[in-house]
């Protein structure tokens, strides 16, 4: 897989952190490996937005990849329950389904961007240095960058 | 069955085994259902409901679904391990989720139930008010079989409010 500039952290310049929400095995390896090329560091992974609720108050992660259709509780439903408690929490919804309606009613319970599925990596780094970017966290080049 | 229904369906089976399988894949066969569907390989089926409600079934011959899942590992993996499985289950989440996308902006509204694997090995017929089509594509790792079965709310509402002649 392509290796992107390392994402990190402006504050402490450690590796972005994030939390993986997807009920299939496949998705969240496929989104972990993505991960891992753009620098980042999975620090949690929940099959469902109940799990991912209690997953994002154990872990604070900097970005959550969050799937919309999960069982037990869906992934818009999980937004606004973790963003009520959590305000700044940066979640990008990553789902095979991207009709408008699904896509407005996530960003209203507030999530801060959507992509569809199947995920192209240079898209998803994209979208992931905008978001940090935008809160003024990050998203720097990484030391092996710098160093060249 | 009504093309621009299938058409998405198409195209998106097209798109997704293009960027997961990294290879061409084409468009072999396309029939319509005659008799119940009997599965042939590795399957998930993903049910959606709204003014159209269905399923489809995405089944694929192991190598090929054994082949996706070795792209994502870097490695081979052998067909009869549980990864491919979860992979068909979620290339049917994409599949159909990109399908359902496309035909939402035209207009018809769905919902989208989380794919599960297919483990029957005959599926009954669709109902007498449903329409199905199988869908065969070709790669170089095997074959991709689409099912879809669909009815249509609007016309069995417009059926049922009918006045029976006396």
């Amino acid at each position: 897989m392509k290796q992107f500039e390392a994402l990190t952290r402006k504050k402490d310049s450690e590796p972005v952190r994030y939390l993986i929400v997807d009920d299939s095995v496949f998705a969240r390896k496929s989104l972990a490996k993505m991960i891992e090329s753009f620098g980042g560091h999975v620090i949690g992974e929940a099959g469902d937005g109940c799990t991912a609720i209690t997953e994002y108050s154990r872990t604070n992660p900097d970005i959550v990849l969050m799937d919309i259709t999960m069982p037990q509780m869906e992934g818009i439903e999980a937004v606004e329950r973790i963003v009520q408690e959590h305000p700044d929490a940066r979640i990008v919804m990553v789902s095979s389904v991207g009709y408008q309606d699904n896509i407005l009613a996530a960003l209203q319970k507030g999530a801060r961007h959507f992509v569809q599925k199947p995920v192209k990596p240079d898209a998803l780094y994209e979208i992931i240095r905008y978001v940090l970017n935008d809160d003024g966290v990050t998203a720097t080049v990484g030391a092996e960058e710098k160093s060249r | 069955m009504r093309m621009e229904l299938i058409q998405p369906f198409i195209g998106s089976l097209d798109a997704v085994l293009a960027e997961m399988m990294q290879e061409p894949a084409k468009i072999a066969d396309l029939n319509m259902e005659i008799e119940g569907y009997r599965r042939k390989g590795t399957a998930a089926v993903v049910t959606f409901r709204g003014q159209i409600e269905g399923r489809v079934i995405l089944d694929m011959d192991p190598a090929a679904a054994a082949h996706v899942a070795g792209c994502l590992f870097g490695k081979e993996v052998d067909p009869s391990e549980p990864i491919v499985r979860e992979t068909v289950c979620e290339l049917a989440n994409m599949v159909i989720g990109n399908a359902v996308t496309q035909l939402n902006d035209r207009g018809f509204q769905f919902k989208v139930l989380p794919p599960e694997v297919l483990t029957q090995e005959q599926c009954d017929k669709a109902g007498n008010d449903s329409e199905a089509t199988v869908l065969c594509f070709e790669t170089s790792n095997g074959k991709v079989y689409l099912n879809i079965a669909m009815k249509y709310l609007q016309r069995r509402t417009r059926e049922r409010s009918a006045v029976p002649v006396a």
